[in-house]
């Protein structure tokens, strides 16, 4: 594929572009101290100049004043929540004199554009799209967002100290499943199409020519960040070793720790539990299925009438990392993790899955 | 929008109280297209909803052949059963499925049955228990053996001294403590497994009830000489969409729901022996 320059004077006309596209254009945004992926119509809505610090248990940005854009890795929520809704109804009832009637709400049709996906994202995407749209019942909800949805990859320059995708092998250099992949420079973008959409994007672009040096230095973005990663999953394929250490003490000295709060699965871009819940209305002639995000280490998870199957902390952090890192190959034929290192840094006690797992080998 | 999350509104054709706390209900889809082409397997289940109350699975009791109803056996155990318990005929529910894998039955003609059950009921070998007595040319030996914990907790017990009395099938029950007039094994179930008359290098096991009992079952079988292989399992998990989306069942590389409920042993055999997954 051919690659090409795109100034950052010129990011306001990809908005424009897709825009008149018709799609809701998504782009990171700082706020409260985080990125956050949220609709954008004009280009300095961007984090300009913005930096991200993540560690163990903490995640904050501040303001550098550089001249880039996606100077950072990632923030809490991504993809995720814009093709598996954190909460929406699946169906509703009501009362009839005979009974019921079962009502279901057409999806809205509004395609949605993600600008500054990164390739652990991208990762994360696949297993997703495999898990709800390639089995015997695909989701409706699910494939009606993601059907039409346009994917402009930003191939990671500045990976937090938490990030370890090159030791899972899905970054920090997005290599498949999107329509544009832009890599950032002081002044600009090496843009390469990865799809027709992509393609159609890039010609209606005020692109310039890419000069050898600025893809070189591109290249050399995206080499570094792979190099200066610190953490690592020890190893892509765990199944054996974990599934021949249900008993490990580690698991006893992690759930000590862990306050089982959810965040790691909340923030994990591949964790897709969800619990179906009746809102029943007030005067009872109407009610509301909705489903939304569930946990695994949450009390209603492993619930079955009227016992716990998962009363320890310690089993459901095992629950979590043997379906993650072992059962996970079972069911999808790889590891659920992509090295986005976000359970590391939303993790309020700063428990580590590359430590972790590291010690629970030993 | 075609939706698989989306239950067909079904009526309660009959209701009939087997204890204190269970009771089966027949149904009916009102929309006589949908039940003309409804069809299971014993072993399979739906998922029954109480409207603004929730979904709940549950087993199929009924027979597969008979097609204008299906039966659910339900213990009220739970906020929905307890509110399903309620209901009357006439009333309507919601109800999606079926869903999972159901018992080998096919696998099973020609041999040895032996059902074990332990608990409450157990539902989802009734139905095999009723499926094979009424095909009974097609199956070699029946046996039956059930443990409850107390006697008083044994429902269908007329039936259970019927089945005695048929040809070439044995009846074992147990009780782990009893009340006067218990005329059967005082312990536990698996106790049992060394009375049994039957071949256990032609027959196949379908096991239903607490995980610790079926681990224990699966061993005194394989000691009487079965093979691993041939016994069968029928799992519970917490099962919220049965489309194997919702995580919840997820055991080890499986989802129960779509890869089971009903597993043969060597599938499941070191996640049940170790139980907390």
């Amino acid at each position: 594929m051919p690659k090409h320059f795109l100034p950052h004077s010129a990011l306001q006309s990809l908005i424009d572009v897709l825009a008149g596209q018709g799609y809701a254009v998504i782009a990171p945004q700082a706020r409260n101290g985080s990125i956050v992926y949220e609709e954008a119509r004009q280009a300095d809505e961007l984090p300009w100049g913005v930096s991200l610090n993540q560690a163990a248990g903490s995640s904050r940005t501040h303001q550098d004043g550089h001249s880039r854009c996606f100077a950072w890795a990632n923030g809490p929520q991504a993809l995720k929540p814009l093709v598996f809704a954190p909460s929406e109804p699946l169906w509703r009832i009501a009362r009839t004199e005979s009974g019921f009637a079962v009502e279901v709400d057409e999806m809205p049709k509004r395609p949605l554009a993600v600008i500054g996906v990164r390739a652990c994202d991208l990762a994360a995407l696949a297993i997703q799209d495999r898990h709800f749209l390639g089995g015997p019942h695909p989701d409706p909800h699910y494939g009606a967002r993601r059907e039409d949805m346009l994917l402009v990859a930003v191939n990671c320059t500045h990976p937090a100290s938490t990030c370890f995708c090159a030791s899972t092998g899905d970054g920090p250099e997005a290599r498949s499943g999107f329509d544009l992949a832009l890599t950032e420079l002081d002044d600009g973008f090496i843009a390469q199409a990865g799809s027709p959409a992509g393609e159609r994007l890039l010609a209606a672009l005020p692109l310039q020519e890419a000069q050898s040096e600025k893809i070189e230095a591109a290249a050399a973005g995206v080499r570094r960040a792979a190099e200066s990663q610190t953490r690592a999953i020890p190893g892509t394929n765990l199944r054996d070793a974990l599934m021949a250490r249900l008993d490990h003490g580690r698991w006893q000295e992690v759930g000590e720790r862990c306050l089982a709060c959810g965040n790691c699965t909340m923030v994990c871009p591949t964790c897709f539990c969800h619990a179906e819940v009746e809102q029943p209305g007030l005067d009872g002639s109407d009610s509301l299925h909705i489903r939304e995000w569930d946990s695994c280490f949450g009390e209603r998870h492993g619930y079955i009438h009227g016992k716990q199957l998962r009363p320890e902390i310690s089993q459901r952090y095992r629950q979590w990392l043997t379906h993650k890192l072992a059962s996970w190959h079972d069911q999808f034929g790889r590891s659920g993790c992509v090295g986005c290192g976000r359970c590391i840094a939303w993790c309020p006690v700063g428990i580590d899955i590359t430590e972790e797992a590291t010690a629970l080998l030993k | 929008m075609n939706s698989p999350h989306v239950p067909q509104t079904a009526r309660i054709v009959e209701r009939v109280q087997e204890s204190d706390d269970i009771f089966t209900l027949r149904l009916r889809f009102n929309d006589a297209a949908v039940q003309d082409s409804y069809s299971f397997a014993p072993g399979q289940f739906n998922m029954v909803y109480l409207p603004g109350a929730g979904e709940v699975p549950i087993s199929i009791s009924s027979d597969p052949e008979e097609r204008t109803n299906f039966a659910h056996t339900i213990r009220a155990v739970g906020r929905i059963t307890h509110g399903i318990a309620q209901l009357k005929p006439g009333d309507e529910v919601g109800l999606r499925g079926p869903y999972g894998r159901g018992w080998p039955l096919a696998e099973a003609e020609g041999k040895d049955v032996f059902i074990v059950t332990g608990g409450l009921g157990c539902a989802p070998v009734m139905a095999v228990i009723h499926y094979v007595l009424k095909r009974r040319e097609r199956f070699r030996r029946l046996i039956i053996l059930q443990g409850v914990k107390h006697s008083h907790d044994l429902i269908w017990r007329a039936s259970y001294e019927r089945w005695a009395q048929v040809p070439d099938t044995q009846v074992l029950l147990a009780a782990n403590s009893t009340e006067a007039l218990w005329p059967w094994h005082v312990g536990s179930p698996i106790d049992l497994v060394a009375q049994a008359e039957f071949e256990p290098a032609h027959a196949i096991s379908m096991i239903c009830g607490p995980e610790g009992m079926m681990v224990a079952a699966a061993k005194a079988l394989k000691a009487r000489g079965m093979n691993e292989a041939d016994i069968h399992v029928s799992l519970e998990r917490n099962m919220q969409c049965a489309l194997g989306l919702c995580g919840h069942c997820q055991l080890g590389g499986h989802f129960v729901c779509k890869d089971g409920p009903v597993f043969s042993y060597p599938e499941v055999k070191a996640l049940l022996e170790r139980g907390g997954l």
